[in-house]
């Protein structure tokens, strides 16, 4: 009988390694994606103010962000701020402080989109029948521009957890390199697992995005409306 | 800051600069390929191949091009098939690309309302005429914003090429911190580098997305 390298798998305890290095990432997205959110609705109302020097500020910020690659940023705040100013991060710290920054940059984007697409009026309005600039924010503007938010938030929330598998690249121990080290220590005995290892990641990631994106796309299409 | 360093290996990032646009357009103008036709089996609804499609498109949208990289590299040569770095770089962007560019297209047809494909098909136009006459140069003004937004996406996503071993910027970069520790100097250049690259084509699509909107097709 063909020997077949999924069993690899389930040698010792292979497959609970696997499933805390994906642990990792999804963590580091987590956290992340909350800080974004955070700070992102507060980038994004900053971007709505009517003054051009934070409105130039935050533009160069989100085009920086925007227009570098995820790898490139965690290069900077990895390698570089260790060099430059002896600031030693670990590298999931220093994941978690990219992805933020990442993550603010779109978030503020999409809060910024939501806020511009309710009509001025409203604003006006609800200042007319006297209610207080937070009344008008809490009553009026924040319940429609959530029923759009909260699919694009979940969306980020993939693109996010797809992202941090480059986290393996500045020394993460991630479910990459746990499948790299698993690979490695069965090289002999196993030789072919590299393509069952590497296709079981492949479907981890898979399993984890998808159902998000499912959620995310139905409750895009159920608030179209609203 | 050292200067010198900086002229001297300024050749090298070069060198890597270009083959990051050559790989990056040869993905682009792949998956743009894939993306079209997808996006006409989904419109066409052809039976079998409408599932093959959909069922793709989830696949390749929610897993990180770095895994199928990896997953092409080092998993496929343990089942007798070997591709070069190139050709996984390329297959690689590409199964990630099209699937988004279908998306963009999907949208962009989707725009079009149906009224004017009845009234098209009404008229007597054929079915390959409605597409080619009416849906399709209205569906790409619409998906234009969406396909230039991934092809910067795409061209991002080249930076985790170092990973099957092509000398692309990040591997030049990692290469200068290793063997000279000049993290500084190297890290700027990496920078710049993808600014020189990346902030023309934004700027053009944003210029592009202007124009579009003025175009305007009587709503």
């Amino acid at each position: 009988m063909q020997d077949l390298g999924i069993r690899v798998l389930f040698m010792g305890n292979n497959f609970a390694r696997l499933m805390e290095g994906l642990w990792i990432t999804i963590r580091i997205s987590l956290i992340a994606v909350a800080l974004s959110i955070v700070f992102g609705i507060l980038l994004g109302m900053l971007m709505t103010v009517k003054n051009p020097i934070i409105r130039a500020l935050t533009k160069v910020y989100l085009e920086f962000i925007r227009i570098m690659p995820q790898l490139v940023l965690l290069f900077l705040v990895y390698f570089g701020l260790t060099k430059s100013f002896g600031i030693n991060l670990s590298g999931e710290v220093s994941a978690v402080i990219v992805f933020t920054l990442w993550g603010t940059g779109e978030m503020g984007d999409l809060v910024r989109g939501a806020l511009i697409s309710i009509p001025k009026h409203q604003y006006e309005s609800g200042e007319a029948i006297g209610l207080s600039k937070w009344q008008v924010y809490y009553h009026i503007i924040i319940p429609q521009i959530l029923t759009r938010l909260v699919p694009l938030a979940i969306n980020l929330t993939t693109r996010m957890i797809k992202t941090t598998s480059l986290v393996a690249l500045i020394g993460v121990v991630e479910v990459l390199k746990v499948a790299q080290q698993i690979i490695e220590a069965n090289r002999y005995t196993v030789p072919d697992s590299a393509l069952w290892i590497y296709g079981t990641i492949f479907f981890l990631y898979f399993i984890a995005c998808w159902p998000i994106s499912l959620v995310a796309k139905r409750l895009e299409k159920r608030w179209k409306t609203a | 800051m050292d200067t010198e360093f900086i002229v001297e290996y300024i050749p090298h990032y070069v060198e890597a600069a270009k083959l990051t646009f050559r790989i990056g357009l040869i993905g682009i103008v792949l998956s743009l390929i894939v993306g079209l036709v997808i996006a006409f089996i989904q419109y066409f609804k052809i039976p079998v191949l409408k599932q093959i499609a959909s069922a793709y498109i989830e696949l390749s949208r929610n897993t990180p091009l770095l895994v199928q990289l990896f997953f092409l590299y080092f998993g496929l040569p343990k089942a007798g098939i070997c591709i070069s770095s190139e050709g996984c770089a390329i297959i690689g962007l590409c199964f990630l690309g099209g699937s988004y560019m279908a998306e963009a297209f999907r949208s962009g047809i989707e725009s079009v309302e149906k009224g004017q494909e009845e009234s098209a098909l009404a008229l007597g136009f054929k079915k390959r005429q409605v597409v080619g006459y009416i849906i399709l140069p209205q569906a790409l003004s619409v998906s234009i914003p969406a396909l230039c937004a991934n092809m910067i996406f795409l061209i991002k996503e080249t930076s985790v090429f170092s990973v099957v071993a092509l000398a692309d910027l990040m591997y030049v970069a990692k290469d200068l911190i290793g063997l000279y520790y000049k993290t500084d100097e190297a890290l700027l250049m990496l920078v710049v580098s993808y600014l020189i690259i990346l902030l023309p084509i934004s700027i053009v699509a944003a210029v592009l997305e202007r124009r579009l909107r003025y175009a305007g097709f009587g709503n």
